[in-house]
């Protein structure tokens, strides 16, 4: 089976339709490493393919892991938190309808940071997430789980969600692709909102073909979200080897201060190889993006302490025990079912919203924002991408930066301008730095998702990154 | 800056009920996390507009045609407590 | 000082829900008296991942109510949530319009609109304990079915002055929004709710006193009631020397009494932010002209028109358009074309045919439009009297028919012409020393000789008929 599991969810694909491969033994292949996980990357796990792929499905039965923040009809749907623990919800995701209708067959739900609020894994109510590379180390967050079960071939690819780098920063940290979409190219109907004008899904798989293929069959307007555009075209299966021609921007502010020397250095080479490709390097300002964190940890919280007032104990989920009284009922059943993190953003959120503080937080964030991708929108004049590294640092030791929530929130600076500006953008491995996967994101204005795709192809053609390792473990 | 007593405020008004200790890191880690939050203030915001969609549709309509609602024992089935047709809850003022 | 030194200034925000086929974000049908928890779905039970979409019917009735209002139609409004907890919020915030609703500043009849704005309707909360009060219920029980009925608010200015006008004004707006299509418009079902805010301040005084909210008065009589029961509260306690607590008021009919609905350490703090799951509204030509479409005549309008092209007085005028049953029974006998004219139709109709169905509705009176055209055409033309076409339209009222078949029926034929002119010269010879008495300058003494034609003609004869025969045969 080992060949089986070493094939892209493309080449599986092609085996497949070749007569090569037969889609239930490679659903029960990955099934079985699925089940047998020892990263905690998946709180559930199915028992069987959920029904047969129709024949000609283009997606061919290649098994999907989903992140726990979609909801499954039937499936636990749980969101990292103690307060939907075995919540089965009565409808599916349109994003997971789509992957399904598309051939993807649900393999299981992926562990994640309570309400993709984190960038750790740290804050599972269902238990940390290791590192593939290394065990004692995070897998990244919000989409920890996703991220750490694609690279570790637990799954053949999955899907996240970003909000402010939850898919990018996981993927680099395990050394796998993400791509975060434009804003409104996927449909979040379905997928537990944690900040309802920045959440996106999106695709991690081993390669960038793989993701272009998950994409095509992700994206679309949703008549049940009302702020969804799908794409302007198709999703194209990259081919570019060339960056020929391709004027790539380095903006100072997210590629110096602030990034550990071995980042920097992988770093350093991608660009070279840009130039090795044809493409030309040229620095462009995003004066804002030193003030995307601070906005970033309003807007984000603010949206998130409405959305996740709905867990109240009343029509599913928590409630706690001997709660004789609204108020108890309220207030106790928050306080079990949520963890400190998303408590703490709980707070911000209600605080920077309420009388006399709105203006001052929640109303400058908006500026803020308008400013950021003002700064995006002028840099996409002279330039068709922007890269960066996806994180500051690889992957680094658990536990180590619990203590420090402002740690943590500051270490979002290189994916958190993209996402208030909403625009796409991608992380592909870059190479190891001692021992640990580092990313490169590439990013473009909305709806270049394509024009992402082929740089990122011929990026990564041209690094040779090599994930096996990763994947060897436990086999 | 935030203290104690908006700390206090705030919990109840997001219905969160806090332990004493929980108050009193929370305190710490909320004022140096807004103290980081606050150098927004150094920006020149003056005459800026606030974004609160980057999309740039409008008019996002739904035609007025019913669709099936979900059947009762559905709605109800991952409820804490019904009586068989709603949910139950403590009554207000209780 | 006493009461009259003090004026009341009240202002009205009105809930109305619409009466679309769905709901305002979801697909759900409305529902009223379905079992609990039949008419629910994933966005209206606020289940995790759930978003809202905008109803467009929801939208257009919206415009329709602003244009009825006269109200300026924004060129881009927003939805916000308004953040607050309660077992009949499932989502824990509210989907409402704030600082840019769909319609604003307007008017209706003497009241200003100040605005009004799409929001969802809660869920029922039904008290389940033992005395079914709410204070003593040990539970609740929540159905969705009603949550998401989506509604427009209206506020107005605070521009009514007495109890009775509020409910006057509410009255005039119940018809005008039923005259829309747009909403069912019943207070016991609460498809119409009504909230007053009610402040005093002394008479000449331009400053606004503290306001108190009276909450959900699901009747006109009850508006009434409970809003003077409140402007007597606050005026003793201004008269007693202390002030008027700013707070929400419930005030029980039954007893008459007003008590505080909120308790007041819950401060309210709706922390209002953009919804961020819906997008701008922003109404196209194309909207803008079907919902100007769609309006009929409304009532204020119907009014001008009754007056100014149709000559009818002013408060006939109002009765007719505010009850538009009256007001299209109205036009159609002056359509029938009986002869008669409008102004005296428009009498006959707001006075004796109002008179002759007493408390009785006028779909189930017998009366059609075009016999009371004639009947009034009859009195016109003096082929019948007053008092007689009275006794007419009783019969048409109960038993319909033809106003002259009626007359000749029950013989109540005016005497006129010749006949009648004879049975004057009659009874000028019998009453000889009156003759007398109106030349020698007494003109009341024509009473004698009326009442003797009366008689004769068992009060057929029409009276000032047969005054003006008497003074023209005495050459007057
Ligand atoms: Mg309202
Ligand atoms: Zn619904």
């Amino acid at each position: 089976m080992s060949d089986v599991l070493d094939v892209s969810a493309a080449a599986a694909i092609e085996q497949i339709a070749a007569g090569e491969l037969s889609a239930d033994e490679l659903f029960e292949a990955y099934r079985a490493r699925a089940a047998a996980d020892d990263l905690n990357a998946f709180t559930w796990v199915a028992n069987a393919a959920p029904a047969a792929v129709a024949p000609g499905a283009p997606l061919a039965g290649v098994p999907l892991a989903i992140k726990d923040l979609f909801c499954t009809e039937g499936a636990p749907s749980q969101a990292g938190s103690r307060m939907l623990e075995g919540y089965l919800p009565p409808y599916t995701a349109t994003a997971v309808r789509r992957l399904a209708g598309a051939g993807a067959p649900l393999l299981g739900k992926t562990n994640m940071d309570e309400f993709a609020m984190g960038s750790s894994n740290e804050n599972s109510a269902f238990g940390d997430v290791s590192n593939p590379w290394d065990h004692s180390r995070v897998p990244g967050g919000s989409s920890g789980g996703s991220a750490a079960a694609v690279a570790a071939g637990l799954a053949p690819w999955a899907i996240g969600t970003d909000t402010g780098g939850s898919i990018r920063q996981p993927a680099a940290m395990c050394g796998i692709v993400g791509l975060k979409p434009t804003y409104g190219a996927v449909s979040r109907y379905g997928m537990i909102a944690f900040a309802s004008s920045l959440d996106q899904a999106g695709p991690l798989t081993r390669d960038v073909t793989d993701a272009a293929l998950l994409l095509r069959h992700m994206v679309g307007a949703d008549p049940c979200d009302s702020t969804s555009t799908g794409l302007p075209g198709d999703i194209a299966l990259p081919t570019a080897e060339r960056l020929d021609g391709l004027r790539i921007g380095v903006p100072p502010q997210l590629t110096g201060e602030g990034i550990e020397p071995g980042v920097r250095d992988v770093f350093r080479r991608t660009l070279s190889l840009i130039e090795d490709l044809g493409g030309t390097l040229t620095e462009v300002e995003l004066p804002h993006s030193e003030q995307a964190v601070a906005a970033y940890y309003v807007i984000a919280p603010a949206e998130a302490s409405a959305n996740l007032a709905r867990f109240d104990g009343v029509r599913y989920g928590r409630r706690a025990p001997d709660s004789d009284t609204l108020a108890s009922l309220y207030e106790c059943s928050r306080e079990q079912g949520f963890g400190d993190e998303v408590k703490r953003r709980i707070m911000i959120g209600t605080y920077a919203l309420s009388s006399g503080y709105y203006d001052a937080y929640y109303g400058n964030a908006q500026k803020v924002r308008t400013k950021i991708a003002d700064d995006f929108r002028a840099a996409y004049e002279q330039v068709d991408l922007i890269v960066t590294p996806s994180a500051p640092s690889v992957a680094f030791p658990l536990g180590e930066r619990v203590d420090d929530p402002l740690a943590m929130y500051l270490a979002d600076f290189l994916t958190v301008p993209m996402s208030l500006a909403g625009i796409p953008g991608v992380s592909i491995p870059g190479g190891l730095s001692e021992g640990l996967p580092v990313g490169i994101q590439l990013a473009g204005p909305a709806f270049s998702e394509n024009r992402i795709l082929e740089a990122a192809h011929a990026l990564e053609h041209a690094i040779g990154f090599d994930g096996s390792a990763a994947r060897r473990e436990g086999r | 800056m935030i203290d104690r007593d908006q700390v206090f405020h705030v919990a109840r008004l997001a219905r969160l009920r806090l332990s004493e200790q929980e108050i009193e890191r929370m305190t710490g880690e909320l004022s140096s996390i807004l103290r980081h939050i606050e150098t927004i203030s150094g920006v020149d915001l003056d005459g800026v507009a606030p974004t609160s969609h980057v999309v740039g549709l409008e008019n996002v309509l739904r035609a007025d045609e019913p669709r099936p609602s979900l059947p009762r024992e559905v709605v109800l089935e991952q409820a804490p407590d019904t009586d068989g047709e709603g949910f139950r809850v403590p009554s207000p003022g209780t | 000082m006493t009461p009259a030194n003090y004026e009341p200034v009240i202002g009205l925000e009105i809930h109305v829900q619409l009466a679309t086929r769905t709901k305002m974000f979801c697909g759900c049908r409305l529902g009223f008296g379905e079992e609990p928890n039949t008419r629910t779905c994933p966005v209206c039970l606020g289940l995790p991942g759930a978003l809202p979409v905008a109803n467009a019917e929801a939208v257009h009735y919206a415009l329709m109510i602003g244009m009825a209002l006269e109200c300026e139609i924004a060129p881009r409004s927003i939805f916000h949530r308004k953040n607050y907890f309660y077992p009949d919020s499932p989502k824990a915030y509210q989907i409402s319009q704030y600082d840019i609703p769909i319609c604003g500043p307007g008017r209706l009849g003497d009241i200003r609109i100040h605005r009004a704005h799409l929001e969802e309707d809660a869920a029922k909360l039904v008290h389940a304990g033992a005395s079914g009060r709410i204070h003593s219920a040990e539970s609740s029980v929540v159905d969705f079915n009603r949550c998401g009925t989506p509604l427009v608010e209206i506020v107005s200015e605070p521009d009514v002055r007495s109890a009775q006008q509020a409910a006057e004004w509410l009255r005039l707006l119940r018809v005008t929004l039923r005259q829309l299509g747009v909403s069912d418009v019943n207070m016991d079902e609460g498809s119409l709710r009504c909230d007053a805010n009610v402040s005093i301040r002394p008479v000449g005084s331009t400053e606004l006193g503290v306001k108190t909210e009276l909450k959900n008065m699901n009747s006109f009589r009850f508006l009434e009631r409970g809003v003077d029961a409140e402007i007597a509260r606050q005026t003793a306690l201004i008269e007693a020397g202390c002030t008027v607590t700013q707070e929400t008021l419930h005030f029980d009919p039954r007893t008459g009494s007003i008590s505080s609905l909120r308790s007041k350490e819950e401060a309210h703090d709706y922390r209002y932010f953009p919804e961020p799951d819906l997008v701008p509204v922003v109404p196209t030509e194309a909207m803008l002209d079907r919902a100007r479409a769609a309006l009929p005549e409304l009532p204020a309008a119907r009014a001008a028109r009754l007056q100014a092209d149709v000559g009818v007085a002013p408060d006939a005028a109002r009765l007719l358009a505010f009850r538009p049953e009256l007001g299209d029974f109205f036009e159609a006998a002056v359509a029938a074309d009986g002869g008669a004219q409008p102004r005296q139709v428009a009498n006959w109709v707001t006075g004796e045919l109002q008179a002759a169905l007493r408390d009785g509705e006028l779909a189930s009176a017998k009366v059609t439009p075009g016999a009371l055209g004639t009947l009034v055409g009859m009195v016109e033309a003096g082929e019948v009297s007053g008092s007689a076409a009275k006794e007419v339209l009783g019969v048409l009222v109960h038993d319909g028919g033809e106003p002259a078949a009626i007359v000749e029926e029950r013989g109540l034929a005016k005497a006129g012409g010749d006949e009648l002119g004879a049975i004057v010269d009659r009874a000028m010879a019998d009453n000889a020393d009156a003759v007398e008495r109106i030349r020698g300058g007494n003109p009341k003494a024509i009473g004698a000789i009326v009442g003797a034609v009366m008689k004769a003609t068992k009060g057929a004869a029409d009276g000032g008929e047969v005054q003006r025969l008497v003074n023209e045969r005495l050459g007057a």
